[in-house]
């Protein structure tokens, strides 16, 4: 899992709002591996979306590329400025999911042939072959008698069936990078599950690699290979899934940990990051998260922290890893995380439990009727 | 945090909402019944579609119920109530919204927007009066006074849903329907709505109806839970009584639904899958029992047995 199939270098990307410039994305670099699953994760505003939009081309109009590179497979996706160069790699090689699968959707068309359009135009099939593939493939990600459900519209869908739909399309072309932006945030909790179940699936099954988009650290410690850490417009912190969880060194991880209401004491307050994030049409001077920070110090508001290197495959950018600074520890709160979640598991499975466990599952949606 | 005085604010009783008629008669919610005592916070937690929020609104008086009763403070209030009934209920029962954006008047004020209420019910004395309020609970809300005379879309969601939590409790009310009060937020911004829906009820024993879909999320807020799926309430119990004995096993799949923030353990966990079919109601028909004090359930005679007998391995294990 070590080959790269994305590489970003030094990547600014900038806004023109009314005249000013709004610096969204600063200095990002990361090297995205062959078949993993990467999250990325960070507040509103933070530029999770607008890094992975720079990879399929879908910047706003006001918004550009300032500085920096984007290399896939040979290829400099950050040259690419007409919608006529990105045909090819855009949908077919790197495919995006969003969060709201109703406004992904043609409310229109009936499901199947917003399917078998994709597969007609990517794959050159026939109609009917396509017709067949498409409901294979709604087959494959939990449709329920896809055949009969081929000719059905959106609105007859769920929230979470929808959202198959949506992986399913984004599966007809076989990328080989799939963006996920919050593809569960819209969703039930018990749907959430299914669908990372589906993504975990489809991922082993199809073998793409995975840019997982979400503001919920919880969402993807099942899922993730590697996460990286965004905060107003960097990389703050990147490692493995359990380095992030179980060793997590930026003072922002550990507030985004902290904040988690699983970890909630009951009785007392949930702990909440005081502040607002940094204006993004300023000049940031220093680490970015320093007026939030609890354990700032003095350098932290005059320079920029480089990225330590923590281990082979674990950085973060933060003064507190200068050999110079002070030992400051995680907060208890999110210290010996696997251990506390191990006890309360425990107690919670003192009961048998009469539920069948089953790996995938349809959705509920037709019990009602 | 149990709330020794049993003062009840809100009693359910046999409560049936349905839309349509005829042959189009669709039943939301049915055979409902729950108190909810003062100062407490009680959770309704289900999937889209279970019927939370019906009965939120039914709460409100914006849904109409065709069964069964609503009782507020000893009155009823889902019934014809005169003009001066209806403005007090109107007045001590407030909501707050799920999304923040959408429930706010874009084209009015923060101060309008947090002062209509008392508008609408002549709350105050004078412009001074008013004033002085509005700006008290702008500040409580973790506001400036300087916001008031901004627009809804000069703020952000966590601060957008602040307007929308000082637009309820300017009214002084005494309970407060919640509906997804925090899913349209990040998770680091749910953390300060949470906390300052937690500071209010302490300082004036406020009753919360919150209703979600997230147990993580009420597991922290609530006193007591109650789950609700296809209209019908499943299980009902403190929430450390839930979280500890999960008796029916629609709670245990929604559980197991809650993602665990640690990876060794979230890779291995089940996804418990609830099938409504493996309930065999043909012969024995189930009824809403209790099988320990303050713990209910949906159930037959078969399966509440069964139950039981869970709850008693339970204890002795534990002795």
């Amino acid at each position: 899992m070590t080959e790269n199939i994305l590489t970003v270098k030094d990547l600014s990307v900038g806004f023109q709002v009314r005249g000013k410039e709004l610096k969204a994305i600063r200095n990002v670099s990361l090297e995205l591996h062959d078949q993993e699953i990467f999250a990325i994760v960070g507040e509103s505003g933070s530029g999770k979306s607008v890094l992975t939009k720079t990879f399929t081309g879908m910047l706003e109009q006001n918004g550009s590329i300032t500085h920096g590179t984007i290399d896939y497979k040979g290829k400099r996706l950050s040259d690419l400025k007409k919608d006529k160069q990105w045909e090819g790699i855009r949908g077919k090689e790197i495919a995006t999911i969003f969060q709201d699968p109703m406004t992904s959707l043609d409310p229109i068309k009936t499901i199947g042939s917003q399917i078998a359009e994709v597969i007609i135009k990517h794959q050159g099939k026939s109609k009917s072959e396509a017709k067949k593939l498409a409901i294979e493939l709604m087959d494959r990600t939990g449709i329920p008698n896809a055949a009969d459900r081929y000719d059905e519209y959106p609105f007859e869908y769920s929230g979470g069936m929808r959202q198959r739909i949506v992986i399913a399309i984004a599966l007809a072309c076989h990328p080989n990078i799939l963006i996920c932006d919050e593809p569960t945030t819209a969703l039930d909790v018990t749907i959430q599950a299914q669908i990372l179940e589906l993504i975990k699936e489809l991922q082993r099954e199809y073998k793409f690699t995975t840019i997982f988009i979400t503001h919920d650290l919880g969402v993807v410690a099942s899922i993730a290979d590697r996460i990286a850490v965004m905060y107003s417009g960097e990389i703050i912190e990147v490692g493995t899934c359990d380095e992030i969880f179980y060793n997590p060194r930026h003072p922002y991880t550990w507030s985004l940990l902290s904040s988690l209401p699983q970890l909630a004491q009951k009785g007392g307050d949930l702990y909440s990051i005081p502040g607002t994030p940094p204006s993004l049409y300023k000049d940031i001077e220093g680490d970015a998260f320093a007026p939030r920070n609890p354990f700032a110090m003095k350098v932290d508001f005059e320079a920029e922290p480089p990225m330590f290197q923590v281990s082979p495959t674990h950085f973060a950018k933060t003064w507190l890893l200068d050999p110079r600074a002070p030992r400051v520890e995680k907060p208890a709160l999110i210290q010996n995380l696997h251990e506390r979640f191990e006890q309360t598991l425990v107690k919670d499975n003192q009961l048998d439990h009469d539920v069948k466990v089953e790996e995938n599952l349809e959705d509920e949606e037709h019990d009602r009727k | 945090m149990t709330v020794n005085k049993k003062d009840v604010l809100l009693s359910l009783r046999d409560l049936e909402i349905s839309f349509g008629e005829g042959k189009n008669k669709f039943v939301a919610v049915q055979d409902v019944n729950f108190d909810i005592y003062r100062g407490e916070t009680f959770s309704l937690v289900g999937e889209s579609g279970s019927g939370k929020t019906t009965i939120g609104r039914a709460v409100l008086g914006i849904n109409p119920t065709s069964n069964g009763t609503i009782t507020f403070n000893g009155t009823q209030i889902n019934k014809k109530l005169s003009r001066h009934q209806e403005q007090d209920v109107s007045r001590k029962i407030q909501m707050i919204f799920q999304d923040p954006s959408a429930s706010l008047n874009e084209r009015a004020t923060i101060d309008y927007i947090i002062s209509e209420g008392l508008y609408n019910f002549n709350l105050f004395d004078s412009e001074e009066d008013r004033l002085q309020k509005v700006t008290q609970i702008i500040e409580e809300v973790g506001l400036l006074p300087e916001h008031l005379y901004r627009y809804p879309h000069e703020f952000s969601g966590g601060q957008r849903q602040r307007i929308g939590i000082a637009r309820a409790l300017i009214m002084q009310p005494e309970l407060v329907v919640a509906d997804e009060p925090i899913s349209a937020l990040d998770v680091s911004i749910r953390a300060q709505v949470l906390n300052l829906l937690k500071k209010f009820q302490r300082e004036s024993n406020l009753t919360y109806l919150f209703i979600a879909h997230d147990l993580s999320v009420v597991h922290f807020i609530s006193d007591r839970i109650a789950v609700i799926r296809n209209g019908r309430i499943l299980e009902l119990a403190e929430t450390e009584e839930l979280f500890n004995n999960p008796l029916h096993p629609y709670t245990q799949a929604l559980l197991s639904a809650v993602p665990i923030p640690d990876p060794k353990l979230a890779r291995e966990k089940k996804l418990l899958v609830y099938d409504p079919k493996m309930h065999d109601y043909s012969v024995d028909k189930p009824s809403f029992v209790e099988v320990k004090p303050g713990h209910f359930i949906y159930a037959n005679a078969p399966e509440e047995e069964h139950y039981r007998q869970l709850l008693d391995k339970q204890a002795q294990g534990v002795n």
